[in-house]
């Protein structure tokens, strides 16, 4: 059951999405977010949705492991479907009407939409930052980029120290977790009969071993540090400085002109669209 | 007892894992071995040979990709509901042990195996108090709670815990790792004894030649997955040669034996523990004095 965490499951790889700015991509992803949220009207909703495509394309990341990315979803998916499926009311006349259930073309609109918007916002994360960024460069990038906290006092690296030292932990305690799970199984321990309760109880064999490991290993790392002399962030420096290269600069001014598009798209109806189209030739 | 009998049995037993994956891994391949009853097989090889994935096998955590493990003569995966049933007659005992201890009190851990196995009150407490005694877990030491006990002592408690459920087959995997040599002698002795009263069978997993030239009867070599050389002590330590093949040792004090060979200055290479060889000198040095 385990083995289905794909939280801050990086998977190395070469493309442009990899190689790319950290820190710059932490920006592009709010302005996705913007765009995937914002797009409203079907041309906007349809670039969106072709953004998506392209970063997911371009990250070559294999369809399988996208795919695993949504799977957690499917129930939330379904259910929006639905509910913006059968209950939005519409204006026109209704496309189906058959005892209770009435469908409108909104209602298929409003789903498609919600639909498209869903995956975009949990694929274009995925692939903007999970599977192309190594935890470490993400947590040194969110440490530059809140570092102007730092002069209101607010403890930034140890933050970003922490959090990359829970990311680096996340592997290992699940494979701690297995082991100690196998061992009280070796003891006949029952983790699968009974109602919740027990179910519940039954993991205490589990879970004490497991926090007196986490916190030994706590400790443990903490020595280690210390016999380093690490003594928080100032004046400490980085073994991979972090550049911002030109392609880096393109690529954030390329999504904020896509975000711009979509505002635009989303005040233009689709029919003016077309009758500009016709009317350039 | 028919001596003739298989405890355990891995009939050409595969474990592949991860299969259809870019990550998969093929731990054993087409392992045949029997161990049996009554016997003290020691399993040695190096880190990542397999030796771990044989464990998991004896007591059904591990599904074999390909073949059987047979529990005196049946099927263990026949009827997988009753695994548990598998798994209180196989005793398993993970390296380091004492990580999985978790009750209040060192009774109530090592009442955690019977407990499961569904005993009434009064065999639960006489099978804790036995296993305790035979480990040397004194009256005292049962009403502390496991984490305040040192190193030696919690790893002492946690084997405790599995032989608390009376396993018809004991598996240990490097018991004695990271001990110093009290707390080893003390705790594979007490293996060897409990094993002398109570004609467990034992699989002993381990790095140490000397260790398993001084408690096992039999011996497993596992190389890069396969099933390398198997028998009895005798077969295979004699076969010196073949052990430096796979880069492994021979117990030093046979090694020993061997130069000596070489030199003409004795004709037994069969020495594998101090003990036997200091027997052994006496009588060549004893030989030649007379001659």
């Amino acid at each position: 059951m385990l083995k289905d965490v794909t939280f801050g499951q990086y998977y190395p790889g070469d493309s442009f999405l990899h190689r790319a700015d950290a820190r710059i991509k932490i920006i592009i992803l709010i302005i996705y977010l913007v765009i995937a949220l914002a797009a409203q009207s079907a041309l906007a909703v349809a670039l969106s949705a072709a953004f998506t495509l392209y970063l997911a394309v371009a990250s070559h990341i294999k369809l399988r492991l996208l795919l695993k990315s949504v799977k957690p979803l499917i129930f939330v998916l379904v259910f929006t479907g639905i509910i913006n499926l059968f209950f939005t009311a519409g204006s026109g006349e209704p496309l189906l009407q058959w005892k209770f259930i009435t469908i409108y073309r909104e209602g298929i609109r409003n789903a498609v939409i919600m639909l498209i918007r869903l995956v975009s916002l949990v694929l274009g994360s995925a692939v903007l930052i999970s599977y192309t960024t190594n935890p470490i460069d993400l947590t040194d990038a969110i440490e530059s980029l809140l570092s102007p906290l730092k002069k209101i006092k607010v403890p930034v690296h140890e933050f970003a120290m922490m959090m990359s030292i829970a990311l680096k932990f996340i592997p290992t305690l699940i494979e701690e977790t297995n082991k100690i799970i196998s061992a009280q199984k070796a003891r006949c321990a029952d983790f699968e009969s009974g109602n919740v309760f027990r179910r519940i109880k039954s993991l205490v064999p589990v879970l004490v071993p497991l926090f007196v490991s986490a916190i030994r290993r706590a400790e443990e790392l903490a020595d280690a540090m210390e016999c380093r002399c690490y003594r928080g962030g100032e004046g400490r420096t980085k073994l991979k400085e972090m550049k911002t290269r030109p392609a880096d600069w393109i690529f954030l001014l390329a999504a904020a002109a896509m975000c711009a598009c979509v505002i635009f798209l989303n005040r233009v109806p689709v029919k003016e669209v077309f009758e500009f189209w016709k009317g350039m030739f | 007892m028919n001596a003739s009998v298989n405890a355990l049995e891995l009939k050409n037993v595969t474990v592949v894992y991860g299969e259809g994956t870019p990550f998969c891994k093929t731990a054993l391949r087409g392992v045949s071995v029997c161990f049996p009853e009554g016997s003290t097989t020691g399993i040695i090889g190096h880190t990542g040979s397999g030796k771990s994935t044989l464990a998991s096998l004896t007591n059904g955590l591990l599904k074999p990709t390909k073949g059987e493990v047979l529990l005196f003569g049946e099927d263990i995966w026949a009827k997988p509901k009753e695994m548990r049933t598998v798994r209180s007659k196989v005793g398993l005992v993970f390296q380091y042990p004492e990580y999985q201890l978790f009750a209040e009190t060192v009774w109530d851990d090592i009442a955690f195996g019977p407990k499961n196995i569904g005993l009434d009150e009064e065999e639960i407490k006489n099978r804790v108090r036995d296993a305790a005694e035979f480990c040397g877990i004194t009256r005292e030491e049962l009403e502390r709670s496991p984490f305040e006990l040192s190193g030696g002592q919690k790893r002492r408690a946690a084997i405790t815990g599995i032989i608390a459920m009376r396993p018809k087959v004991l598996v240990l995997d490097e018991p004695a790792a990271g001990l110093d040599p009290k707390g080893r002698e003390e705790i594979l002795g007490g293996l060897k004894e409990y094993r002398r009263q109570n004609g467990t069978t034992m699989l002993l997993i381990s790095h140490s030649m000397e260790d398993i030239a001084r408690y096992a009867d039999r011996i497993l070599v596992i190389k890069d997955g396969e099933a390398f050389m198997q028998g009895g002590l005798n077969e295979v330590f004699s076969n010196a040669e073949k052990l430096f093949d796979a880069a492994l040792d021979v117990p030093q004090i046979t090694k020993l034996f061997i130069e000596l060979k070489k030199r003409g200055l004795c004709g037994d290479t069969d020495v594998y523990t101090v003990g036997y060889a200091k027997k052994e000198a006496e009588r060549i040095i004893g030989g030649s004095g007379n001659a």
